[in-house]
């Protein structure tokens, strides 16, 4: 370990010592008020393309494991923390977070005044940033160009980056240690996911569920799902700016009414802007597992996982679909449904991981959905 | 929802006298219950006997009634104020026992009165361990095999076919474990299941297989009526089970689960709410894990809000109790707003961004052969937390916030014979395990041993590495750059820890580091981790940049608090701070409180303006003074904590108003007090002060025996004994005295004098008494352990113009601004002064109650200036009947320990009884301490022959009162020769059947028993140990039995009556 750096576009130069791998990086700098599970938020596609910064001082304590992987890799452009562990303690470890980051190529930072960058975040909004560990971390001046030349996220389609490139059927369902339903049916209704940046725990409740299904690639045309004869369809997460993905959107609006459909995160906005709203991106977005979201038609609220920085806008015109959640910090939109077109979403993760599992009566929902009640 | 309409009253019960288990955490929860319920507009009556309470202020509550505990008398209170609900679930254990007696016993349905926040259903679900178990099964939750018993021979079955040894024994319906114990064999399993069954009141305990080494979580949560569910708080224990939480570090959030094992929890919490019924309110689950597997036991819920959600309250700024309440009267959790961001509502989970620390504080050297190992009983006093960016810098600030003279982990040597010592909970073990780091002993060892995380310990070893390489390379003072004390600071090591390593002045190390630019920053306690912004100053320092302190430029008053509750400064200090903090605000001034207690209503981010969450040392509370830079600072009402870094902060340059640093040294200083006393013609005890053993011999010749001896510069009597010969001084000398550089005061013992204590407040021109104690207990014993009347019922008028002369030229004479109190004795027609504290006392909430005037607010505006001319109070307040206040011991808890009273103050709590006649009075405050008179039954009577004669006028009226009398041979002789009728019983030295038998058999209900003297001392140690551990009423002097009688006599003639304090006070308040 040497040291490493986080530059921010402003200017904001923060010294700490990088773990993982050595390097320098660039991405939009995000921060996640989670407490515990940072391996699935590593791990989590909508990700892609940030830094993402933890408010929970000591992070690592309990390692990289198996199961908690939410796809393949890690996504994160960058991680910074305030306290890396230097050991591991957990029944169910493999390897250690430094370890895991360094095999990943991805660069770590640690003894970052995190609660200070958090409020520089909140009051500035998130910005463009760069990670470097190592040599790279000498020259912040340069840092601070390439930080000032990165991308926007604002109309960046990132969903062609962590699309599968194949379709695939998947079976695995979650351990029922940690979820209680499981009724796994080889012959269920057939899914169709549209993978934007899908998890896996996304498909593990559907499983759950006696849910059969076909993971598709992004740009799979409408036509194509609809010759699968699916039972319903399902829009995923995923990282970038909802309206930039517009080949989705146009293959939703084909879908509607033809077959239910249940989005989440990016599939939510996109389901929004199919039936005509609007999305905007958001100053610092919501990302963490302690939301209130209220559900409108139960009036229940529900402590969710959440990660996004654009919404569906308030003043959208859904024409006939309706809002059916919203967040009580900020009164953001988090649900919406068309009973007509028999299509809903929620802007948070149901599916959690991390995150309070409040929400997994959705995935209910979608399988009632599916079979016509 | 939204609130109510169809009650509009509420009954809210407290949890009576601080006792080991239940603190003053019941009276943050109270207060927080009382005030957010008036303000949605309900009135409330509020019953707790406990004087000393903030929550018992009348102006908490429409109806204060501070009165004892009891169905009966509760039942009184209902039918005079037709309450439309009872709220059960803030007042602890008590609370919940008593709703269960009033609703079993058919007084809240006479009344009409609705349990609100709880159902008794609930209630017996969470609480009767095995329906408990059972309900867990049917849901699918694993909880400990174990069995519930009622007989010893139940507990042997069950230990052979179901839990093996080692086993846990719990008793139902106890609080903080009281009782329970771990068996290792059958003689032990014997003895604790048969204390269990007779401490419980259902008669049940649990015998459990012992889960040692297994991890301990605890979960608090909260559910409205909706049924919206939130985990406000995760707590991991560093103990493993076995260990009583109460008695546990734990550190929030909890630190070694992934998210899946967590919500795993949570899901668990989630069920078994729904399952056990708690419809709305705050309430706790405790788990297991397995560290190795993973897996899960239910080990207990508590249906209220508890120790731990006081805890989770201050570690988050998530006020339970007081969310609590609303939802206990219709809301849900998102019409609550949030009050530290303002703009979000209270249905979320809360986010911490700092890890927080508990440790418990002990006060084991106050019970001579108390065994001392951890347990599942309870065994602490008070507790402090701390707040830090991260563990190690968490650790070291709760270490040093212990006040215990430890500067830091490690930084005082803890003895470690072997590593196997590891393995034995103790109060001490935290700082064996950073020898055990210091020598060398690996991790994997220290973690086999203790069963701690090695997540933990290998924290601590980064802690003990620091300290290593600076002894290692004998780095001075100077050696240490800005980066160096950087990184010395954010692992939480203190000036005088650096100090200590360095071979430098904890003053000298502070200079160095500001001269360096390293200073402490203040971050925001705020919910939410940053992601928006705290509207409500909750602060705690670190080392991190940015700072969020934000001082403003108004007039501001800095109080400093009493830092954890221990024998002899808890509550009582507490209750001045936040009266200060209250009188101070209304005067207009911005209120800056500084404490470490997370069990007190002055750590209520609701109290102060601003709340610092700090340690009471001189480097933390200058750190905030050099911050906010306060107009004044407040030392004189957290008791001594504060007074002893009153220099250090005068030195540097803080603002100490009140009075003087230099007017509480003279009080102090035995020399230049004497000076004074002999300056204003004041008679005291003959005394003197000696620096080392020789001194201390020759002193004590000097002045003849007995002496009272004791160090000076402590509270609570630490250490104070009675010497009647020079070997017994040797043996104090070689027992009890640590020199610390503190002179030991030796003073005459006045034998069978009365003792008084006065309470008095002086603003340098005037002097106005606030109220004359009388103690019933003659002198000789602490003034915190003995009872005491206001007014005196047997102090002549002549001797009372004595005594408030004394008092005026005292008060003048010192110079004192604010509050004092001096204890005096009159002996042989004397009155002597016996010592001036001139700081707010331990009886100040107590005098304040009887009279209706509170006297800490006014200190606290003297202290700003006024006169107490301007306060209008002038003249001595009259008393209206009889208030007394009764101590409350823990002997209870720790069977064994000699339970009589002497000058060390020993007792956790107090109560108030109050009356129009002293009788009542006495019975009322007997009862609240749990230590109900008999009007009839056997009075057993053992005295010394000093005692014979007095005994025996009590012995002829109990007898002309129908009691039967027994007594020990030399008693029962003297009793039959002058007349009285007493039946002999054996001493235990004698042989069975003695007084033991009869006592565990029920058929004793009162005893009379003054030591006999060091040959029979033994004997009198077992009947009062065992008298406490059977809570039958043990008397222990003549004065006392005095009063008991007075009392039964008045109980026979009538009943008792409950009035109000606001109906007290009413016809004499303007």
């Amino acid at each position: 370990m040497s040291a490493g750096v986080l530059v921010l576009e402003d200017g904001l130069i923060l010294q700490g010592i990088g773990f993982g791998a050595q390097g320098v990086q660039a991405g939009e700098a995000v921060f996640n008020t989670s407490m515990t599970g940072y391996q699935e938020i590593l791990t989590d596609p909508s990700y892609y393309r940030q830094i993402v910064v933890m408010t929970v001082p000591h992070v690592g304590n309990t390692g990289i494991n198996r199961e908690d992987m939410e796809s393949e890799r890690v996504w994160v452009s960058g991680f910074v923390v305030r306290a890396l562990s230097p050991i591991v303690s957990n029944w169910r470890q493999r390897d250690s977070l430094d370890g895991f980051l360094r095999e990943q190529n991805v660069i770590g930072l640690s003894e970052i005044p995190t609660r200070q960058l958090v409020r520089h975040l909140r009051e500035r909004g998130v910005m463009r940033a760069v990670v470097a560990h190592g040599e790279a971390a000498q020259d912040t001046e340069a840092l601070l160009e390439m930080a000032q030349n990165f991308m926007d996220m604002n109309g960046a389609n990132l969903v062609d980056d962590v699309t599968t490139p194949e379709p695939y059927h998947w079976t695995e369902q979650s351990d029922p240690q940690w979820y209680a339903q499981h009724r796994y049916d080889p012959n269920g209704p057939l899914i169709v996911a549209y993978d934007f940046g899908i998890k896996r725990n996304i498909l593990r409740m559907m499983t759950d569920r006696g849910l059969r299904v076909t993971v598709v690639p992004a740009r799979t045309p409408a036509t194509e799902v609809l010759a699968m004869k699916p039972s319903g369809v399902f829009l995923s997460n995923g990282p970038g700016d909802p309206a930039a993905v517009d080949y989705a959107i146009d293959n939703v609006r084909h879908l509607l009414g033809q077959v239910p459909i249940f989005g989440i995160c990016l599939g939510h906005q996109i389901l929004g802007l199919a039936l005509g709203g609007r999305t905007e991106k958001m100053r610092f977005g919501h990302r963490g597992g302690n939301q209130p979201v209220k559900n409108l038609l139960t009036g229940h609220v529900e402590i969710s996982a959440h990660n996004h920085g654009f919404a569906v806008t308030q003043d959208s015109d859904l024409h006939g679909g309706e809002v059916t959640h919203i967040n009580l910090n900020d009164q953001t939109i988090e649900g919406l449904r068309h009973p007509e077109l028999r299509a809903f979403s929620v802007q948070y993760h149901p599916e959690a991981s991390p995150g309070p599992h409040d929400s997994l009566y959705l995935f209910d929902e979608f399988v009632r959905a599916v079979q016509g009640e | 929802m939204p609130k109510r309409t169809d009650i509009q009253s509420i009954m809210i019960i407290g949890s009576g006298p601080i006792v080991i288990g239940q603190a003053s955490e019941f009276d943050y929860s109270g207060v927080q219950a009382c005030k957010a319920l008036r303000a949605q507009g309900y009135r409330i009556v509020l019953v707790n006997s406990n004087p000393a309470t903030i929550m018992t202020d009348p102006q908490f509550a429409d109806a204060t009634y501070v009165e004892p505990l009891t169905v009966d008398i509760c039942a009184q209170i209902i039918a005079q104020e037709r309450p439309d609900a009872l709220l059960p679930t803030v007042g602890g254990q008590t609370a919940l026992n008593l709703a269960v007696g009033l609703k079993e016993s058919g007084v809240l349905d006479q009344y009409g009165v609705q349990l609100i926040g709880a159902s008794l259903e609930s209630i017996r679900l969470a609480e009767d361990r095995q329906l408990f178990k059972d309900t867990m099964t049917e849901i699918g939750l694993k909880s400990p095999p174990s069995v519930v018993v009622s007989s010893v021979e139940q507990a042997l079955n069950a230990v052979r076919d179901v839990t093996g040894y080692p086993a846990l024994i719990r008793p139902s319906f106890t609080l903080g474990g009281s009782g329970g114990g771990v068996a290792y064999n059958e003689a032990e399993l014997r003895e604790i299941v048969a204390r269990g069954i007779r401490l419980s009141p259902v008669g049940q305990v649990l015998v459990d297989k012992s889960l040692l080494g297994w991890k301990e979580y605890e979960l608090e949560l909260m559910r409205d009526a909706r049924g919206n569910f939130v985990v406000v708080c995760s707590i991991e224990n560093l103990d493993p089970m076995g260990v009583h939480t109460g008695d546990s570090i734990t550190i929030a959030p909890a630190q070694t689960l992934t998210d899946k094992e967590l919500q795993r929890l949570r899901n668990y919490s989630r069920m078994i709410f729904d399952r056990i019924g708690i419809t709305t309110g705050g309430a706790n689950v405790q788990f297991a894990i397995n560290p190795d597997d993973g897996q899960v036991y239910v080990i207990e819920m508590n249906p209220r809000v508890s120790r731990s959600s006081a805890l989770a309250s201050k570690a988050t700024g998530f006020p339970i109790a007081k969310i609590a309440a609303l939802l206990a009267v219709g809301f849900t959790l998102d019409e609550i707003t949030n009050d530290i961001t303002r703009v979000t509502p209270a249905s979320f989970e809360p986010s911490l961004d700092y890890v927080v620390v508990k440790i418990p504080r002990w006060d084991f050297k106050k019970f001579v052969g108390v065994d001392q190992v951890l347990g599942p009983q309870m065994k602490a006093v008070g507790e402090v937390m701390a707040i830090g960016r991260t563990f190690p810098e968490a650790l070291q600030k709760a270490v040093r916030a212990l006040d215990i003279g430890i500067s830091g982990l490690g930084s005082k040597p803890e003895p470690l014979p072997s590593p196997l010592a590891l393995r034995i909970p103790t109060a001490q073990r935290l700082f064996q395990v950073a020898t055990a780091i210091r020598e060398g002993i690996s991790l994997e060892e220290i973690v086999e041993q203790t069963r701690f995380d090695p997540w933990f310990v290998q924290q601590m070893q980064m802690t003990m590495a620091i300290h290593e390489t600076i002894l290692r390379k004998n780095l001075r003072l100077d050696d240490l750059d800005a980066h160096d004390f950087r990184k010395l600071k954010q692992h939480g090591f203190s000036d005088a820890y650096i100090g200590q390593l360095t071979g430098e002045d904890e003053m000298v190390v502070r200079a160095r580091r500001l001269a360096l630019g390293v200073r402490a920053n203040f971050y925001r306690v705020d919910t939410c981790a940053a992601e928006f912004e705290a509207q409500t100053p909750y602060l705690y320092s670190t080392y991190e940049e940015g700072d969020e302190a934000f001082p403003t430029s108004r007039p501001k008053v800095m109080i400093l608090g009493g830092g954890p509750n221990r024998i002899g400064q808890g509550i009582e200090f507490d209750y001045c701070c936040v009266h200060a903090c209250f009188a101070l605000s209304e005067l207009g001034y911005e209120t800056i409180m500084v404490n470490c207690n997370p069990e007190t209503v002055s750590t209520d981010y609701d109290t102060a303006d601003r709340l610092y969450f700090e340690p009471l040392t001189a480097e933390d509370v200058l750190n905030i003074i050099d911050r906010e830079k306060p107009d004044g600072v407040l030392v004189q009402f957290g008791g001594q904590t504060p007074l002893n870094i009153a220099h250090a902060l005068q030195a540097s340059g803080a603002p100490i108003w009140g009075t003087s640093v230099e007017t509480i040294d003279l009080a102090e200083d035995r020399r230049r007090f004497n000076a004074l006393m002999r300056e204003l013609k004041i008679t005291q005890p003959q005394g003197a002060t000696a620096n080392n053993r020789e001194e201390v011999l020759a002193q004590a010749r000097a002045i003849g025996y007995p002496v009272l001896v004791r160090p000076s510069y402590v509270l609570g009597g630490r250490n104070m004994a009675i010497i009647f010969d020079e070997e017994g001084l040797e043996t104090w000398l070689r027992e009890r005295v640590e020199w610390t550089g503190h002179p030991i005061l030796i003073d005459q013992f006045l034998e069978d004098a009365f003792e008084v204590d006065v309470d008095a407040l002086c603003d340098g021109q005037r002097v106005t008494i606030g109220g004359i104690m009388q103690h019933i207990e003659e002198a000789g014993i602490h003034s915190g352990d003995s009872a005491c009347v206001l007014p005196p019922y047997k102090i002549s008028q002549y001797h009372l113009d004595i005594i408030r002369d004394y008092t005026v030229r005292i008060g003048l004479g010192l110079g004192v601004k604010g509050l004092y109190n001096i204890q005096y004795a009159i002996k042989d027609d004397e009155v002597y002064v016996l010592e001036v504290n001139p700081r707010a006392s331990r009886t100040v909430p107590f005098v304040s109650k009887a009279t209706g005037h509170p006297l800490a607010r006014y200190a606290a505006q003297i202290a700003a200036g006024r006169t107490l001319e301007d306060l209008g109070f002038i003249k001595e307040p009259s008393i209206d009947g009889f208030f007394v206040k009764e101590a409350v011991l823990p002997f209870q808890k720790f069977p064994g320990v000699d339970a009589r009273l002497g000058p060390e103050m020993r007792s956790t709590g107090e109560v108030m009884g109050h009356a129009s006649s002293f009788g009542h009075a006495f019975v009322k405050a007997q009862i609240a301490a749990n230590m109900p008179i008999p009007t009839r039954g056997t009075a057993c009577i053992s005295v010394n022959d000093f005692d014979k004669a007095t005994v025996a006028r009590i012995a002829r009226e109990l007898a002309a009162l129908g009691f039967h009398i027994v007594a020990t041979q030399g008693t029962a002789d003297y009793l039959n020769r002058v007349g009285v009728q007493a039946q002999r019983v054996n001493k235990v030295s004698e042989g069975s059947p003695h007084v033991l038998d009869m006592l565990k058999a029920g058929q004793i209900h009162l005893i009379i028993n003054t030591p006999l003297g060091s040959q029979s001392y033994e004997d009198g140690a077992i009947i009062r140990s065992a008298a406490y551990q059977a809570a039958v009423p043990i008397v222990t002097t003549m004065s006392a039995a005095m009063a008991t009688l007075q009392g039964i006599k008045r109980l026979l003639q009538k009943p008792l009556r409950v009035r109000s304090l606001q109906a007290h006070h009413r016809p004499h308040s303007p």
